[in-house]
């Protein structure tokens, strides 16, 4: 069974009945694949309820976020919905103006992230308000017709589904064929007739909508929409707005001003418009990191390269957060995928039952791990041989340094977020504005080495004193919010801060008292000269001056706060055993979602022996072997031709590398005969890289093709 | 002048090498032939003085920026990728650019005179020899120039070499070669000539003097700093020239008959696959990859091939090994009719089982998706070679694939080829493709792939044209293809004029007529429609407004005809 015709390109093939039953499972490639197939499946189960687990909390925050935005849009509805029903002079009033209620929603450019947002959104209004929504798409609606029809179909089904009622279906299958406003129409009222009649038998739709509810259509993408349909649509909805209490919600990407540039004035006066706005999906992604990695919640983690290429990818490529989780997923499949000893990356509570069960060749895994031999080289040479040789003690000093690595994560984090407390208001931002640079410098090396930390540290002796509070209050907050059992003291002594700076103040007041006098004395003395001098005399005492009680606390709060970070934000790559629980191979990462295509056919063509590891490919510089397979010699001797190639100059030149390498005492035809066997050799070039799309055929001479590829020179 | 440069030693320093040097060095060294060289003066004194003021800060600035860039993208020296490949972007896609029109046989001869035999054993040596031969000290040179960051002394030294070459242009350009230019270009050839050696000595009169004093006419080029418009240009110039500097030879003249595709695939039989076992190699590390593959497509990811050489063996194989007991499709992208509805009605069909049509791929693609919504027992996994293949790297056709690929119990496995294909996608369809990108380089020839192109060096496929005719032919009446054979032997007749448009509608009525084939204009006119419905002629308007009947078959397929024809009557 082969795909190969020349009378068809689509195969279909089915396996015999008998054999569909064994579809293996997704437990079974993970096994499989795994040269370390050690614990496998119980790898894999650990893998997907981390997923799982992930997925749920990132759905959470969304949810969380988009709380208030839908909350605005709901009561929205609701008040054009309430003027409908009441026929308020207000709703009379704007009848007659024929004013659609509009809803412009700004969600910003990560267009892969809306679906999701639709999706909620025309949730919670099937929950809240009404059962008629309807989502267009711009692709879905190339013409006003299809637009109608979309929208019918979308209604009506909906309908159906709030009824289940089989007839109807029918029916609106063959309303279908006309669809028109004015079908809408008798259809709304045939549909909210009925409700109102039933509304006694159901209790429950009633109390989730309101009678005669609002029909609200969604356009996710405003900017692709064809000006007509939408111009169309509104100024046949807004004639029959008084008869159909209908919404429109717009989904845009750019900016408010979109609505103007894409609708004339007279269509866009008919619409009343109020904007939203949808949170920035910057914001989201913060949050996302700071619920979902700078947590003690989810085991794994990743190293600083990892996140650094998943952000970068976010913020130079697409702004989406779902590919950012998606990366995520990525991270922790590979994770599992590839550590064998990935299995101990659970919660705390399973970890001692599940080393108490590892095989031996699980533990030799262990004695493999660099930081591991790091830190036998560290202990006295009975430990090690202990370390080296007898597997239970090496599973009790694993589960204590589990558990180091457990406390050092749980103090990690409210550290961490105590210094982006100070470095976060600190004027340019030496540490990063978002907690997330921070923590990619701390998690990259010893931040207290950095010179950036340096400035950081001057800063912070340059404080006020009411900021100092402020930061030192908050961070009380942090740590004392914070799991972390090691904080006690450093609470107390933060506190101790606080009240001392409190004493300052009234401290203070009795020294403003005595500056005042002085102060009454410099007014007094009103001529430049002597200013001056006064001027300079308080320079000179200013400079000799010993520091004042504030200025030395001031220091010794910074200090400590030194002390802190020197003590807790050791960068994780020092910690044994932190290749269980932190996914590190960025490389991979980036090859997968990150892909430069470009850059391998270019490797390939230029560079065959980075693939084929031949000893005659091997070459230098910029160079290529002549030995080098048919298509990189074509490609080569392509590069040196201008816009058009002259095919038969071409060949000539493939001739002459090609029967060069195969040697010039074979009996070499006449300069301009080529072999046979090398004409097919180049055709078969050629084509290839017409397939690769480096040239075309080309009609402006004969035998001639074109290039396509074109750069600077 | 170029090798005294070489004695120069490793120092940085790049000099401006004029064509002629470098076109002497050939002549005489190389024996190549050497044909007369026009523009490209002209052309490379544009250059340098662009180049001049592209040398400029915010050039180096804007190459500071990109490197920034592609650190910051992690694609920079510090963790290579296992093969190295840690290209920057300003290298891939900067194509090198036109030279030279004999460019390519100087590369050539340089390539066939490195010591290929003794490869084995002194391959240190043969990057070093290739630099060492004369022509490409004036391609390293231009390498260099080309990477424009820290070479300032090269201006310094110009307007002395430009001097000298303005003592002796004419000499080379004057040179007779065995590639005369065709007669009409000869006289602009004089003009081109002309133009150079005010360029040069409008040149030379500011020699010592800055950028900016560059000729009149050049000064629109040098009045824009602007990288990004220079870039523009440069463009605009490449492709503006309506004459091409290609040598006029075609493959008639080189006495070889065309291959067609049957002997083209037996001569390539033959010829043993260069490096099979480093390709050997590589499948293998692919190959171990398929339950990966496996693995991730259930996670709810797609997976796509990229790299260079063709991939269809290796889909093949992962077909073979892993998904013999599952359903599944296959797509040959590259067949030259598929269409995204034969795609989707072979699901609807053979996968889903359904008898009936849809009024649109749309409706279909929903048909689809709610079918497998509600069944989730049903599986489908998706093999698409060629996904950027002419006839599915429409818009509209991604975004059916792309919407069938994001069904949770849909896997799309598929492979790319083309240089742009990425840039099918945009990021909704990119995020509902969900791709995961592996690179396989396989370096394997595209034998499938490219066995349904009419490429141009292969000879048109005339069996399948022939049989379709004869086919075609015999299912009609006696007249009709007495009239056919007419318009065939007239065209026949005149296969050697080469602007033969046609044979005239009326002329062809007389002769009809004449032959007894015909009554009445109409009859012909019905006739005629059938053969167009049937593709077998082409009619086209002549500036008179005359209509011109061909029959859109090549020479040698209509003599088979008419031979086939005879011997049935």
């Amino acid at each position: 069974m082969s795909a190969g015709s020349v009378s068809k390109g689509c195969f279909v093939f089915k396996p015999s009945p008998k054999k569909r039953k064994v579809s293996q499972k997704t437990a079974d490639y993970f096994r499989e694949g795994n040269s370390d197939a050690e614990d496998s499946e119980l790898r894999f189960a650990t893998c997907q309820s981390l997923w799982k687990h992930v997925k749920l909390e990132a759905e959470q925050i969304e949810e969380d976020l988009n709380k208030q935005l839908f909350d605005n849009l709901v009561s929205f509805l609701r008040r054009s919905h309430s003027e409908f029903q009441e026929k308020t002079t207000e709703w009379n009033c704007r009848m007659k103006s024929r004013e659609i209620p509009t809803a412009a929603l700004v969600l910003g450019v990560n267009v892969t992230d809306h679906d999701l947002t639709f999706r909620s959104l025309s949730e919670v209004l099937q929950n809240r308000v009404t059962p008629y929504v309807a989502l267009l798409q711009a692709k879905d609606c190339p013409g006003i017709k299809n637009l109608m029809q979309k929208l019918l179909g979308q209604l009506m089904n909906c309908y159906v589904d709030v009824d289940s009622e089989e007839d109807d279906y029918v029916q609106t299958s063959q309303n279908r064929i006309r669809c028109s406003m004015t079908s809408l129409i008798t259809w709304y009222e045939s549909v909210t007739k009925k409700t109102d009649f039933e509304t006694p038998s159901k209790k429950r739709t009633s109390s989730r909508h309101w009678q005669s509810p609002p029909v609200v259509v969604i356009f996710k993408d405003m900017e692709s929409f064809t000006t007509k349909v939408l111009q169309d649509f509104i100024v046949i909805s807004s004639q029959h707005i008084h008869e159909l209490p209908l919404v429109l919600v717009f989904g845009i990407a750019t900016s408010p001003m979109i609505i103007h540039g894409l609708l004339p004035h007279s269509v866009s006066s008919l619409l009343c418009i109020e904007l939203f706005q949808s949170l920035s999906c910057k914001e989201h992604l913060s949050t996302i990191i700071d619920k979902v990695l700078l947590t003690t919640q989810f085991p794994l983690k990743l190293s600083e390269k990892v996140l650094q290429v998943l952000i970068n990818i976010f913020l130079y490529h697409d702004f989406s957060v779902q590919n950012f989780i998606k990366g995520f997923q990525l991270c922790i499949v590979e994770h599992f995928y590839t550590q064998p000893l990935s299995v101990l990356c659970c919660h705390q509570e399973e970890v001692k039952k599940r080393i108490n069960s590892l095989s031996h060749n699980q533990c030799e895994n262990i004695r493999r791990l660099p930081s591991f031999r790091r830190y036998v080289e560290n202990q006295t040479s009975e430990k090690q041989i202990a370390l080296l040789t007898t597997d239970g003690f090496l599973k009790e000093t694993v589960q204590q340094l589990l558990e180091d690595l457990n406390v050092y994560h749980e103090n990690y984090f409210p550290v961490l977020r105590c210094l982006h407390v100070f470095t976060s208001s600190l004027p340019k931002y030496p540490l990063g504005k978002q907690i997330r640079e921070l923590h990619c410098a701390c998690l990259e090396n010893r931040v207290w080495e950095t010179e950036e930390y340096e400035s950081f540290l001057q800063l912070a002796r340059m404080l006020n004193k009411c900021d100092l509070v402020t930061m030192l209050q908050k961070c009380v907050e942090i740590l004392v919010s914070s799991p972390g059992k090691e904080f006690d003291k450093t609470v107390e002594k933060l506190k101790e801060f606080l009240t001392q700076f409190q004493k300052l103040e009234a401290e203070a007041c009795q020294e403003r008292d005595e500056s005042v006098s002085s102060q009454k004395e410099l007014q007094k003395k009103t001529d430049l000269y002597h200013l001056q001098k006064t001027l300079l005399e308080l320079k000179e005492s200013r400079r000799s001056k010993k520091l004042t009680k504030f200025e030395m606390l001031r220091f010794e709060v910074v200090d400590y706060i030194d002390s802190i970070v020197r003590n807790y934000l050791v960068p994780a790559d020092h910690k044994t055993l932190h290749e269980i629980v932190y996914f590190n191979t960025a490389s991979v990462l980036r090859e997968h979602l990150n892909a430069a295509p470009r850059v391998a056919l270019h490797t390939a063509l230029n560079n065959p022996y980075s693939y084929l590891k031949s000893q005659a490919l091997r070459s230098d510089g910029g160079s290529i072997s002549n030995k080098a397979p048919d298509i990189c010699i074509v490609y080569k001797l392509h590069l040196e031709c201008g816009r058009l190639i002259n095919l038969v100059d071409w060949l000539e030149a493939f001739s002459t590398v090609v029967t060069a390498v195969e040697g010039p005492n074979a009996d070499a035809p006449s300069s301009d005969q080529v072999d046979d066997v090398i004409h097919a050799r180049f055709i078969r070039a050629v084509s290839e890289l017409e397939l690769l799309g480096f040239i075309k055929p080309s009609k402006q001479k004969t035998d001639h093709v074109a290039r396509l590829t074109w750069g600077g020179c | 002048m170029s090798q005294a440069e070489r004695k120069g030693g490793a120092a940085l320093e790049v000099k401006f090498v004029p064509d002629e040097a470098v076109l002497r060095h050939i002549a005489d060294d190389a024996g190549i032939k050497v044909r007369k060289d026009k523009t490209p003066l002209t052309v490379n004194v544009k250059r340098f003085v662009k180049k001049l003021d592209t040398l400029s800060d915010d050039e180096a600035q804007e190459f500071l920026e990109e490197k920034d860039y592609v650190a910051a993208l992690g694609i920079c020296a510090q963790d290579l990728m296992e093969n190295g490949s840690s290209v920057g972007g300003s290298e891939v896609y900067s194509f090198q650019t036109p030279k030279r029109s004999n460019k390519m046989a100087e590369l050539a001869s340089e390539l066939a005179q490195m010591p290929g035999q003794s490869v084995a054993s002194d391959h240190s040596e043969c990057p070093e020899k290739t630099t060492k031969t004369p022509q490409s000290s004036k391609h390293s040179s231009s390498n260099k120039v080309q990477q424009k960051s820290k070479k300032n002394d090269f201006m310094s030294t110009t307007p002395y070499r430009l001097r000298k070459r303005l003592a002796a242009p004419d000499a080379y350009l004057e040179s007779e070669s065995e590639y005369s230019a065709s007669c009409s270009e000869e006289e602009e050839d004089e003009e081109t000539q002309k133009e150079v050696s005010t360029v040069l000595s409008s040149l030379k009169t500011p020699a010592k003097a800055k950028v900016a004093s560059t000729p009149p006419s050049r000064k629109k080029v040098t009045k824009k700093k602007d990288k990004m418009s220079n870039l523009v240009e440069e463009y605009f110039e490449a492709h503006s020239t309506s004459k091409v500097l290609t040598s006029d030879r075609t493959l008639q003249k080189l006495r070889k008959r065309r291959l067609n595709q049957q002997t083209l695939h037996d001569l390539l039989e033959k010829s043993p696959l260069a490096y099979a076992a480093e390709i050997e190699e590589l499948n293998q590390q692919y190959e171990s990859l398929f339950s990966k593959w496996m693995l991730q497509l259930h996670l709810g990811f797609n997976i796509v091939l990229y790299g260079l050489g063709s991939k269809h063996d290796l889909l093949e194989k992962f077909r073979i090994s892993m998904l013999q007991d599952t359903v599944h499709l296959v797509v040959n992208g590259y067949f030259p009719s598929i269409t995204v509805r034969s795609i989707l009605n072979s699901i609807t069909e053979e996968v889903l089982d359904h008898i009936g049509t849809f009024r649109s791929p749309l409706d279909q693609l929903e048909f689809i998706i709610k079918r497998f919504k509600e069944d989730s027992s049903l599986e489908l996994y998706v093999l698409i070679h060629n996904l950027d293949s002419q006839m599915l790297r429409g818009e509209r056709s991604q975004q059916i694939l792309a919407q069938l690929s994001s069904l949770p119990s849909v896997y799309l496995i598929a492979s790319i080829d083309h240089i742009n294909a990425p840039l099918m996608w945009d990021q909704a369809k990119q995020s509902l493709y969900n791709w995961l990108w592996y690179e396989t380089t396989t370096f394997s020839p595209y034998m499938e792939e490219t066995s349904y192109e009419n490429s141009l060096l292969v000879q048109q496929s005339g069996s399948l044209a022939l049989s379709s005719l004869m086919h075609v032919l015999r299912s009609l009446t006696l007249n009709a293809r007495g009239i056919f054979r007419l318009l065939a032997q007239y065209q026949l007749e005149n296969k050697d004029n080469p602007s033969y448009p046609g044979l005239s509608f009326q002329d062809f009525y007389q002769q009809c007529r004449e032959a007894f084939l015909v009554n009445s204009d109409l009859t012909l006119r019905a006739q005629l429609t059938e053969f167009r419905d049937h593709k077998l002629i082409r009619t086209k308007r002549g500036a008179d407004g005359v209509e011109y009947l061909l029959i859109p078959v090549d020479d040698s397929t209509l003599t088979d005809f008419l031979e086939k024809e005879d011997e049935d009557v």
